[in-house]
């Protein structure tokens, strides 16, 4: 576990550079822990992103910063001010839901409107028009204004939910997996524009998420839940470089683990000793205990695949093979080890050629790219 | 060809019946209306607008169906929809299956005996009787416009909780959180969330109770006592008693053609409130 500030700078820590902020801030329902002590800072302008299975936290987290929820203890700041009690009416934020919770009896422009008419004294109505054209315009839906909502596809309203959020100018947008009804296709195009759309507008976003994807191509930096709390935080490359622990490893990215005891090796190295009594070397990045139970993580694509044996290399069958466009991802399965993905790259697989199910191969690493992990 | 053999022996059965027990009665009475009533009662046939210009002469009977029936709409509505609020969105869902079968359990018990308990309780000995005990002197209450309106709330109260429970128990919650999000203090986003979204249960109920009440005959009887009472009642009086089939079937005529067009009347109206919307349901 990491000390609450340790992914941001010294100089970041003065409330000034924070625009949300969790001080211990936990909340239980009956017996279940749904937000542990939660401490963290939410950076003026970031893209941030709490990323976990569903049960983690992620979204109490979130409702707590909307002010759904109010923390059973500890302290939620907006702004450098102690919001915990504060109804979500009276917070400068906004939010996109995770089915979009558009109002099915106004029209796509009275839906947009909605939040400025809330507003008092009540504003100008020509002025409220405006926002609003010019929210449908950053959307890429102009004159829709006059549509009804059940006239508009799934990526439609999305876009719908994203300008009524965005057109109050909130201290920070909140994304409850926004993403999570459209398809693929609809969804990748979604993921560059509302990362161009946050750069765009300087607003502070949100996001909770389950697709490490989705939080990987759009955030600045992501929280990693589990059970409430907090695992590790950091940039997405970080986060896939240097995962601290194997639950890390296997939900940012694809991975590859081997498990076993842990030794200490040469330089700062470590050795995982497998049942089958094999032994790898990898780098370590956490303290480790000898003898505890550890995982080698190796990514999929820092595996080499070969037809014939370099130094070093295990013998493998291939089971399966995926063709994905600028890769091929394989299945192989080792006598000992089990299955592990391979992640070939086009360029690769045309120097060494393809391979076929059922065929031997040979895989290799090189040391420095497997981590040994914490088993958590 | 086969499909449309199979839709319309679907059909038929209820077709047969509505054609025979309703559509057909509704042209005997239609023809009758415009007959004459034979010295010792019944009908004799005829083509005279006669009994609709002697329509004046149950005026009392239009104007007390035609104001208390609204009337107990609009008294069922304002009691209903809080009620039904509380259960669709405050009770534990652990009780609301038990609290509604409660609202319910009255219709499992005769209409009739109901109202008995009513005229006892609205009756010299019952209401009337404690008020003078306090010392708030004599009132009569039996007999009376609000013995009416009693007894049709009472009776019509479950008609209408259960549209309106089930339009604002199938409102999507998060709606209220959107629009809390958005900054709407409670009562805005009740005044403009909730009430808009549950109008079609509001418009079911509302029609459901007015049209009842438009026909109804039991309860003035037994509560308004013969001082009280509306179309229906002068219904059975023309047909039963008077036997001035002519009569009484150009009374029928005018209730059903009112009924008619207040029904249409609410149901533009309703349609334009819910926002020219397909799937409002107004039945």
């Amino acid at each position: 576990m990491q000390s609450p500030f340790n992914e941001i700078d010294p100089g970041a820590r003065d409330s000034n550079s924070l625009i949300a902020e969790f001080r211990e801030a936990t909340k239980r329902y009956g017996d279940v822990l749904a937000a542990d002590a939660l401490s963290f800072g939410i950076r003026r302008g970031e893209f941030l992103s709490f990323l976990g299975p569903s049960g983690c936290g992620k979204t109490t987290a979130l409702r707590m910063l909307a002010g759904f929820e109010v923390p059973t203890s500890g302290i939620v700041l907006l702004d450098g001010q102690r919001v915990n009690e504060v109804p979500a009416y009276r917070r400068p934020v906004n939010m996109v839901f995770q089915h979009y919770a558009l109002f099915p009896h106004l029209s796509v422009a009275e839906n947009i409107a909605y939040g400025l008419l809330q507003r008092r004294p009540r504003p100008d109505r020509a002025d409220v028009a405006r926002k609003v054209d010019r929210a449908l315009e950053m959307v890429r839906l102009p004159g829709f204004g006059p549509r009804r909502i059940w006239e508009m596809s799934g990526g439609q309203q999305q876009r719908v939910a994203l300008a009524r959020a965005i057109v109050n100018e909130p201290k920070l947008l909140l994304l409850d997996e926004p993403l999570a009804a459209l398809d693929r296709k609809l969804r990748r195009e979604m993921q560059i524009e509302l990362q161009t759309l946050q750069r765009q507008l300087g607003i502070t976003f949100v996001l909770v998420t389950h697709d490490q994807e989705e939080a990987l191509s759009m955030s600045d930096r992501i929280c990693i839940m589990r059970g409430g709390k907090i695992v590790q935080s950091g940039s997405p490359n970080a986060l896939y470089d240097e995962p601290i622990s194997r639950y890390v490893a296997d939900f940012v990215g694809k991975s590859n683990f081997i498990e076993g005891v842990f030794s200490h090796g040469p330089d700062g190295t470590g050795r995982i000793l497998t049942p089958s009594g094999q032994l790898f070397e990898g780098r370590v990045s956490q303290p480790l205990a000898p003898n505890a139970k550890a995982s080698l993580s190796i990514r999929p694509e820092q595996i080499e695949l070969t037809h014939v044996s370099r130094g070093g290399a295990e013998q493998v069958t291939v089971i399966n093979r995926i063709f994905l466009g600028e890769h091929t991802e394989y299945l192989v399965r080792h006598a000992a080890l089990g299955d592990l993905l391979v992640l070939v790259a086009r360029q690769a697989e045309a120097s060494e050629g393809g391979f076929a199910p059922g065929d031997t191969a040979f895989i290799g690493w090189a040391k420095s790219t497997a981590l040994i992990l914490v088993q958590d | 060809m086969q499909r449309r053999l199979s839709t319309w022996l679907l059909l038929a059965p209820a077709g047969l019946w509505f054609a025979v027990m309703l559509v057909l009665p509704l042209c005997f009475v239609l023809v009758f209306s415009f007959g004459q009533r034979e010295a010792a009662g019944g009908y004799v046939p005829a083509f005279t607008f006669e009994q609709y210009a002697n329509l004046p002469a149950r005026w009392t009977a239009f104007r007390n169906t035609l104001t208390l029936a609204p009337l107990g709409t609009i008294l069922s509505l304002l009691i209903a929809y809080p009620l039904a609020y509380f259960l669709a969105m405050r009770a534990d869902p652990k009780w609301r299956t038990m609290l509604l079968i409660l609202v319910i359990v009255p219709f499992w018990t005769s209409i009739l005996i109901r109202s008995y308990a009513w005229i006892f309780i609205l009756g010299g000995q019952g209401l009337p009787a404690l008020v003078d005990w306090l010392g708030f002197g004599s009132i009569r209450l039996i007999n009376t416009p609000f013995a009416v309106l009693t007894g049709i709330v009472y009776g019509y109260l479950p008609l209408m909780v259960l549209p309106v429970y089930v339009s604002l128990e199938r409102l999507d919650k998060r709606l209220l959180e959107a629009s809390a999000d958005l900054g709407a203090p409670p009562l805005q986003s009740f005044l403009q969330i909730t009430l808009p979204l549950s109008l079609p249960g509001v418009a079911t109920g509302c029609m459901l109770v007015f049209i009842l009440l438009m026909g109804e005959f039991l309860i003035p009887a037994m509560l308004g006592g013969g001082k009280v009472f509306f179309i229906g009642n002068a219904l059975v009086d023309l047909f039963l008693q008077s036997r001035n089939w002519a009569f009484g079937a150009a009374v029928a005529v005018t209730l059903v053609a009112i009924m008619l067009v207040t029904v249409t009347l609410y149901m533009s109206l309703m349609r334009r409130l819910g926002g020219a919307r397909e799937d409002v349901s107004l039945m």
